[in-house]
């Protein structure tokens, strides 16, 4: 139980005697500006919000009484006349992902304090969020206008095929919404040089929300358009 | 980049200059927690006049014209909303974790400030969307606090058109402002603690609103996704808990959802509530015990792991709210095990503070009658629910009024005689001054009689099976004279107590500009709140220079020592050696 503000952080020992060092010392549990933390905690509790949607969608699904109308039909779309099933979620999955792989090198670049790279790679993360967004958009319309699903029902079987769809796609559409405007704000601030000062963890905290909501997008995919 | 502690980085403090800065928009943690104070208890005070107006239709029924069936109902789900979510959860974590964290650590404040500002006025917000539902058509929901489907939103149920979306709202509002407060309590106790201050030396107030923060940020997500299904239920028509139904003899557009879904995820928020509002009073109480006591806590080591093991525990019972809605019985089996399992890190804390007490020098303060009082009605609230805990006994006892009995001492009556005391406790560090000692004791013996006979013959009423949530019991065979005249008596004395507050109340308020000057550490507590250069501590907390901690926050009555206590931040010197705390913690 050492008061000696030196020789209390998580490099000096690895593996689990340096869990025990940092939770046993004084001033900070983890070797890491408090931002980062915090970001960390609130995506564990976000986590719980999104398991919970997932939770409640599959016990809805297994309690409906209509038959559930396949996903794989309902998203499919004929490209030059050849019918592809889930093709647009698959290209959709496809840009979130490879946005990530951006965000990662951004999170590098700004390490490394290249700024006109790191702003590009920023910029190029937010772009395809919004058009992971914009492709969201016409999934819906095609869904609402060209299939007659509402919330409250479709022709196809069950009503909360519909009303899950909505409110799960529509939640995680808000957190990319909000991610391309919160990467939009720290692509300005980095291009003005605020960091310079206070360093470019900024960069990798936002990085951590965008890899978590193109995480909870794999399992929406899974649970909700594979099963 | 070299990352550097909170603690090891230069101070730079921009002392807010104008009132609007300093008092409204203020950043300050300790401005923050009296707003979170004064507004919780105001809306406590609301949701007190309602249970008074609930008591006269129950006591004196057929009296009152103006409580109908539909004002009743409306009057228990308020009070019961109210008082859990406004008044317990923001109290205790938005009043007096905002204000005690950064003291009892040593930080100049919450890690980011900004976000907890905003915090409260989300809150705030929260309260006002609430308290708007008095003045809508229909007046605010009557569903109940559970808020259960299909009725919460099914004509019949009073304020079922803008009741319920108000209430869906507000509680929407109110765990967006909790999550703002939430990751910074967290976040600053993890990351802001002084020098030498590690995790095991904390105070146990601290370690309990640690992890029911923990718990909130895990649970409240629960609420919310309820919240925002039931919402789209009533607004859009979606199906997510509405089976389908016929409604005054008409069948209604909903199909095929599941109503026990919502009592499901209600309660996955519902049962770790108890404890987001259990597990600060533990501590502030035990805290309150060892410095009135003047003996450090009896097993500190065992007791933060109680805590944390009750948090875990918390997270696994949940369905045992749901007996009497069908389950199967491995099921009923496993959450009643659970259940039992629970008691024991609960039983272990009662029976540390009563041990801290044993052949302790126990000052007979008025925080500290309340800490003593909270012992006595948090045992006979946790016995009623060993009971409760079981399948079996917990099936014909469901919907009586045992279990309000059982979970207003536990989990009502219990955290606000902890509330009382920490008010009294801390009041000389808020306002500088000490309140009335003669008017603190009366407060506290009506308090603690009182709500004995309120909820002692409450038991009894619920053994001989009158139903709860009625509103009115009307002549039926099973119910007898008896439990007429409990019900008057219950009311009478349910009245006194709502009155007596009118002690702490005028107590609280005249002791700001008139009680005596407190001197800087009036109780002579070890924790490192009273070692602040100024009380009220100022903005920033410590002056030119953080405090360092050399030891653990209860070294009462130490032998050989000049006085009864050390403070937290006095060096250890060569020839005591840290033989207390070593001891304590082995």
């Amino acid at each position: 139980m050492s008061t000696d503000p030196a020789g209390t952080s998580s490099f000096e020992e690895p593996g689990l005697g340096g869990v025990v060092a940092d939770w046993a010392s004084d001033k900070q549990a983890f070797d890491m500006p408090w931002g980062k933390l915090m970001m960390w905690i609130f995506l564990l509790s976000d986590t719980f919000i999104f398991s919970i949607f997932l939770t409640g969608y599959m016990t809805v699904r297994i309690s409906a009484t209509d038959p559930w109308p396949n996903p794989s039909e309902v998203f499919a779309l004929t490209i030059f006349g050849n019918h592809m099933p889930l093709i647009l979620i698959a290209i959709m999955t496809f840009v979130l992902i490879t946005s990530s792989g951006t965000m990662a090198l951004a999170v590098n670049y700004a390490y490394r304090g290249d700024k006109r790279k790191t702003v590009m790679l920023i910029t190029a993360t937010a772009l395809l969020g919004a058009s992971f967004v914009g492709m969201q958009a016409f999934e819906w319309t095609k869904l609402i206008v060209d299939e007659g699903v509402r919330p409250w029902g479709n022709p196809m079987g069950a009503a909360q095929f519909g009303s899950t769809f909505f409110m799960i796609t529509g939640f995680h559409g808000l957190h990319v919404s909000a991610g391309v405007i919160y990467l939009a704000i720290v692509a300005r601030k980095v291009a003005r040089g605020d960091y310079d000062q206070k360093g470019y963890d900024i960069v990798e905290i936002a990085g951590l929300y965008w890899h978590f909501v193109d995480l909870v997008w794999v399992f929406i995919f899974a649970f909700y358009y594979l099963w | 980049m070299q990352h550097v502690a909170i603690a090891d980085q230069p101070d730079e403090l921009h002392d807010p200059d104008t009132f609007i800065t300093k008092y409204i928009w203020s950043q300050d943690h300790k401005v923050i927690a009296i707003q979170y104070g004064l507004t919780a208890i105001f809306v406590g005070l609301v949701a007190l006049v309602l249970s008074g107006l609930m008591r006269l239709q129950l006591g004196f029924p057929d009296t009152f014209d103006f409580i109908d069936p539909n004002a009743y109902l409306q009057f228990v789900t308020m009070h019961g909303m109210i008082m859990v979510i406004y008044l317990l959860t923001a109290l205790l974590l938005g009043g007096f974790g905002n204000y005690l964290i950064p003291l009892m650590i040593g930080a100049r404040d919450m890690v980011f400030p900004y976000m907890n500002m905003l915090s409260y006025w989300t809150y705030l917000l929260s309260v006002i969307v609430l308290l708007a539902s008095f003045f809508v058509p229909g007046g605010p929901t009557g569903a109940g606090w559970t808020l259960y489907p299909p009725q919460a939103i099914l004509q019949g149920t009073p304020g079922y058109d803008w009741g319920i979306i108000l209430m869906l709202a507000s509680l929407a509002i109110f765990i967006v402002a909790f999550t703002m407060g939430g990751l910074n309590y967290v976040t600053t106790v993890l990351q802001a603690r002084t020098r030498g201050m590690t995790l095991m030396r904390m105070p146990l107030t601290i370690w309990g609103i640690f992890t029911a923060t923990v718990l909130g940020l895990l649970a409240f997500p629960a609420l919310l996704v309820s919240a925002i299904m039931m919402m789209l239920d009533k607004v859009i028509g979606t199906s997510f808990f509405m089976p389908a139904l016929v409604s005054l003899g008409e069948n209604l557009d909903y199909t095929g959802g599941s109503p026990v879904l919502f009592q499901h995820l209600f309660w996955f928020f519902g049962h770790p509530e108890v404890y987001i509002v259990a597990l600060p009073a533990f501590g502030m109480v035990s805290d309150v015990l060892a410095t009135h006591a003047r003996k450090n806590i009896f097993g500190y080591r065992m007791m933060v792991w109680a805590i944390v093991a009750i948090g875990g525990l918390s997270f696994i019972v949940w369905a045992h709210h749901m007996y009497v809605s069908g389950m199967h019985p491995a099921f009923g089996f496993f959450f009643a095990t659970t259940t039992l399992i629970i008691a024991v890190p609960t039983a272990l804390k009662v029976y540390n503070w009563v041990l801290t007490l044993w052949q302790g020098n126990i000052h007979l303060t008025v925080p500290m009658l309340f800490a003593i009082g909270f012992i006595f009605t948090f045992t006979h609230g946790g016995l009623t629910g060993l009971f409760l805990g079981n399948v079996t006994i917990d099936l014909p006892l469901s919907d009586t009024y045992f279990v309000v009995a059982h979970f207003h001492m536990v989990m009502g009556v219990s955290p606000i005689m902890v509330l009382f005391a920490a008010i009294y406790h801390w009041y000389p560090l808020m306002t500088g001054r000490m309140f009335n000692e003669t008017l603190g004791k009366l407060h506290f013996w009506f308090t603690f009689l009182g709500t004995y006979a309120i909820y002692l013959p409450m038991h009894y009423l619920g053994f001989l099976g009158v139903p709860r949530r009625y509103f009115a019991m009307g002549s039926t065979d099973f119910i007898p004279e008896s439990a007429v005249s409990l019900n008057a008596s219950i009311t009478v004395s349910a009245l006194i107590v709502g009155v007596s507050q009118l002690f702490f109340l005028y107590n609280v308020f005249w002791s700001m500009r008139h009680g005596k000057k407190a001197e800087p550490n009036p109780w002579h507590a070890t924790s490192l709140e009273w070692q602040t250069p100024d009380v009220p501590p100022h903005h920033g907390n410590w002056g030119p220079e953080l405090p360092t901690v050399y030891r653990w926050a209860y070294d009462y009555s130490v032998p050989g020592a000049p006085e009864d206590y050390i403070p937290q931040n006095h060096p250890v010197s060569a020839e005591e050696g840290t033989a207390g705390e070593e001891e304590a913690h082995a």
